[in-house]
C-alpha cells in the first residue's frame, strides 16, 4: 500500500555536530489530519520545512505519493503551506495575494476567477478583496492565508502553528473551521503545533516530538490512555498526569514516601523492578471516597472552581498532584480529604529510561465509548 | 457681581482651558528646545548662505565679493542669454540622464546578485561597496590612468583588439560620456550598499511561500523584490539625482570643464565664475537657478513617487 507521505530514517543537522532531527520514520495516509506536536525547539518546523522542500535533508529518504522527492524543489512536490506569520505579500491586495500562485503558474484568467470565487465564499472574504493585509485583523489574515493554500488545489497541505497569533476564542473557532475544511476538501494535512490541546482536538493521528526524536505516534485517545513514556505522559493532557517516585516493598506500593497502597503480584505482572519506578495517574482517577472506601488521605493546598468542575491540588511528598472532579465541591485549602486510587488506573514507568513498563490496565479494555 | 452669577461648571471649564493652554505652551517650548541645535546649525550653514546668495544674485561685486551696483534681475537675464550657461545646463541634464539610471541599474544588479545566499558572497559585497570608501580625488586619479591616451588600460585594450585609440577625456564627443562612466563607478558603492540593505530587510518567508506556489526567478523579482524595494529605490533615486546635479570633484580632477565646455557642469561653472572670474553676482544667480531646478525636480519626484512606492 502506498502512503501519501513517507519518511525513512530522515535526519537533519545544521552544523555537523548539532543534530536537530534523529532518524525520523513516519507514514502519513491520504486524507489524514496528521498533527506534529512538541515543545518549542523540538524540530517541528524543521521537519515540516523539509517535507515542503524549504530545507534539505541531511540523511534518509522522503517520498511523496510514492515518489522520492529528496532532490525536488518545493513547486514540484505538489503541496501548499500556511506559515505561522501567514507570509502575506504586504504590497498586494487580498485578491492578488490569493491569486499569486495561480498567476505564477499561468493558470488562465477564467479558471483563476472561478477558483477565487469558490475560495472567497468558503472563507467569507467577499468584502475584503481590495484591502491590503495591514488593513485586516489577525483572524482575517489567517483566512486569507488559508484561502491562498486552498486555491492551489494541491492534495497535501502543510501548516506551521497557524493559530498561534490569534486570541483564545478565535483560535477555538478556527480549529473547527480548519478541521471542517480539511474534511470537506479531502485534504491530507500535516499540522504543526506546540499546543497539545490543539493536537488532541484536531488530529486523526498525532506524533509527539521532543529534542528531535519521535516520542510516540498514535491516535489522540491512545496517546492519552497509553503514553509510551514519561515525556508523552506529562505533555499530553491537561491538567498533566500526576507523577510520583515509587518503590514496591513486599505487598505495598509506596509513592513519594507518603502514599502506601497494598498490591499483589497479579496487579503488576510486567514489572520486574522493585525500585526506581515512577507511577502516573490521571487527574480524573484521583477520586473522592467515603472514609470506609478511602485508601489514602491527602492535604488540599489549592482549590480552583471552574464552574462545571473543580480542580484540587494536593501535596504528595515533593510533588503536587491535581484531581479533577465533576461539579462544584466546596472544599477549603488545608483540609484533609479521603481519596481512592484504583491500581488499574496507575501507569508504571521506569524512572531511568522514562519508558512505560505497564500501562494503566483499566484504559486498555474499557472507557472509550465507541458507537 | 456678574462673576458670581456664572454657573459653577463654567468656572471650572475656564480653569481647564487655561491649564490646557499652559500645557501646550510648555510642550511647544520643550519641542523648540530639542530643535534648537539643528535650527542653529541649519541657520549658520544653510539658511544664511542661501539668503546671502539670493542677495548677491541681484548685485555686481568687486573681486573680493563686496557688492557694488544693484542690478536687479539683470544677472539672471545675462545668464539665460549666455551660450556658455545654456551649454552647461545642457551638459548637466545629459550628465544626470547618463549617471542616475546608470548608477541605479548597475547597483541594483550588483545588489541582487550579492543578495544570493552563496559561500564567499561576503567578499563580493565588500568589493562592490568598496568604492564608497574611496575619495573622489583618489578615484579620479585612478580613472585618469585608465583614460590616459597612450598608456591608459582602456586604449591599450582597444589596441589589442585592433581598434583606434580614443581621446576619452580630450575628444568633445567622448568626454561627458567618460566622466559619466567614472561617476557611475564612484557612486555605485553607496547606492549598492543601501539597496543591499533594502533587499535584506525583505521577509524571507515571502520568497519561501512563492517557491511553494511555483513562482519562477523573474516572477519573484517582479512581483516581490521590486515592489518591496520601492521605498529604498525611491530614496536612492532622489539622492542620486541631487548628487548628480551637484557633481564637482571629478570634473575638476578629470577635465576642468573641457574640452570645449563639454563637461562644464553647472557647479563647475559656478565655481569658475566665482573664484576664477570673481563674478560673484552671476555665480550666485546660477546657484539660485540650480537650487530651483533641484527643488522642482525633487517635488515632482515626490508627487510621482507617492503613487508608485509601497511603504510598509
Ligand atoms: N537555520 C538554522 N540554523 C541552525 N539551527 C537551526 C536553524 N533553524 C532551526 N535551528 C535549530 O533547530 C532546532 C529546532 O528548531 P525548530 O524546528 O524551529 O523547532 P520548533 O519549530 O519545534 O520550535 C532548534 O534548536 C533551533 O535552534
Ligand atoms: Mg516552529
Amino acid at each position: 500500500m502506498m502512503h501519501l507521505v513517507e519518511l525513512k530514517q530522515v535526519s537533519k543537522s545544521y552544523d555537523k555536530n548539532v543534530q536537530v532531527l534523529h532518524s525520523i520514520d513516519l507514514q502519513i495516509e491520504e486524507g489524514e489530519f496528521f498533527v506534529l506536536v512538541g515543545p518549542s525547539g523540538s524540530g517541528k518546523s524543521t521537519l515540516l520545512r523539509m517535507i515542503a522542500g524549504l530545507e534539505s535533508l541531511s540523511g534518509g529518504e522522503l517520498k511523496i505519493q510514492g515518489r522520492l522527492v529528496n532532490h525536488l524543489p518545493p513547486k514540484e512536490r505538489h503541496l501548499s503551506m500556511v506559515f505561522q506569520n501567514y507570509a502575506l505579500y504586504p504590497h498586494l491586495t487580498v485578491e492578488q495575494n490569493i491569486l499569486f500562485g495561480l498567476s505564477a503558474k499561468k493558470v488562465n484568467k477564467q479558471e483563476q476567477q472561478k477558483r477565487l470565487q469558490e475560495a472567497v465564499s468558503m472563507m467569507g472574504l467577499g468584502d475584503l478583496l481590495k484591502r491590503k493585509p495591514k488593513q485586516l485583523s489577525g483572524g482575517q489574515r489567517q483566512r486569507v492565508a488559508l484561502a491562498r493554500s486552498v486555491i492551489s488545489q494541491e492534495p497535501l497541505c502543510l501548516m506551521d502553528e497557524p493559530l498561534s497569533n490569534l486570541d483564545a476564542k478565535l483560535r477555538a473557532h478556527m480549529r473547527t473551521e480548519i478541521r471542517r475544511l480539511q474534511k470537506k476538501l479531502g485534504l491530507t494535512m500535516i499540522y504543526v503545533t506546540h499546543d497539545q490541546v490543539e493536537a488532541m482536538t484536531m488530529g486523526d493521528r498525532i506524533m509527539v516530538l521532543n529534542e528531535g526524536e519521535i516520542q510516540q505516534i498514535g491516535k489522540p485517545i491512545d496517546l492519552y490512555n497509553q503514553p509510551a513514556n514519561l515525556f508523552v505522559a506529562s505533555f499530553i493532557g491537561s491538567p498533566r498526569m500526576n507523577l510520583g517516585l515509587a518503590v514496591i516493598n513486599q505487598n505495598q506500593l509506596i509513592i513519594e514516601d507518603t502514599i502506601k497502597l497494598s498490591i499483589t503480584n497479579q496487579d503488576i505482572p510486567k514489572i520486574i523492578k522493585r525500585s526506581g519506578i515512577t507511577i502516573g495517574i490521571r487527574a480524573e482517577h484521583l477520586v473522592y471516597a467515603t472514609q470506609e472506601e478511602a485508601n489514602l488521605h491527602l492535604d488540599v493546598v489549592n482549590v480552583e472552581q471552574l464552574g462545571n468542575e473543580t480542580l484540587l491540588t494536593f501535596e504528595v511528598g515533593s510533588q503536587l498532584w491535581t484531581a479533577k472532579w465533576l461539579g462544584q465541591w466546596l472544599i477549603n485549602a488545608g483540609e484533609r480529604i479521603p481519596l481512592k486510587i484504583n491500581l488499574d488506573h496507575i501507569s508504571f514507568f521506569d524512572s531511568q529510561s522514562g519508558q512505560i513498563m505497564q500501562t494503566a490496565t483499566a484504559s486498555q479494555d474499557l472507557k472509550v465509548v465507541a458507537l | 457681581m456678574k462673576q458670581v452669577a456664572l454657573p459653577y461648571q463654567e468656572h471650572e471649564h475656564k480653569g481647564l482651558l487655561k491649564a490646557l493652554k499652559l500645557q501646550r505652551m510648555a510642550s511647544f517650548s520643550k519641542g523648540m528646545l530639542f530643535l534648537l541645535p539643528s535650527i542653529i546649525l541649519f541657520s549658520v550653514f544653510l539658511f544664511y548662505p542661501l539668503g546671502r546668495t539670493l542677495y548677491l544674485s541681484f548685485f555686481l561685486t568687486n573681486s573680493s565679493g563686496q557688492t557694488t551696483v544693484f542690478v536687479g534681475l539683470e544677472n539672471y537675464m545675462n545668464i539665460f542669454n549666455s551660450p556658455i550657461f545654456l551649454k552647461s545646463l545642457q551638459s548637466t541634464l545629459l550628465f544626470v540622464l547618463y549617471t542616475v539610471p546608470g548608477t541605479i541599474l548597475v547597483s541594483l544588479f550588483l545588489a541582487i546578485i550579492a543578495n544570493e545566499k552563496l559561500k564567499g558572497v561576503g567578499l563580493f559585497r565588500t568589493m562592490y561597496a568598496s568604492t564608497m570608501g574611496i575619495s573622489t580625488a583618489a578615484a579620479s586619479v585612478f580613472w585618469l590612468f585608465l583614460f590616459h591616451p597612450s598608456i591608459g588600460w582602456l586604449n591599450q585594450l582597444l589596441k589589442l583588439l585592433g581598434a583606434d585609440a580614443i581621446g576619452w577625456l580630450t575628444n568633445p564627443d567622448w568626454a561627458l560620456f567618460s566622466v559619466s562612466i567614472a561617476t557611475i563607478w564612484m557612486n555605485s558603492g553607496f547606492t549598492f550598499l543601501i539597496l543591499l540593505g533594502g533587499l535584506q530587510s525583505i521577509d524571507q518567508y515571502l520568497y519561501e511561500s512563492a517557491n511553494i506556489d511555483g513562482a519562477g526567478y523573474f516572477y519573484k523579482l517582479r512581483r516581490i523584490t521590486l515592489p518591496m524595494l520601492s521605498p529604498t529605490l525611491f530614496f536612492v533615486i532622489t539622492v542620486s539625482f541631487i548628487n548628480a546635479f551637484q557633481t564637482f570633484g571629478q570634473i575638476d580632477m578629470l577635465t576642468r570643464g573641457g574640452p570645449q565646455n563639454e563637461t562644464n557642469l553647472i557647479v563647475y561653472s559656478i565655481y569658475q565664475d566665482a573664484f576664477m572670474n570673481y563674478q560673484f553676482g552671476t555665480a550666485s544667480a546660477q546657484a539660485m537657478i540650480l537650487f530651483f531646478i533641484i527643488l522642482i525636480l525633487t517635488l515632482i519626484q515626490f508627487k510621482l513617487g507617492e503613487r508608485k512606492v509601497h511603504y510598509q
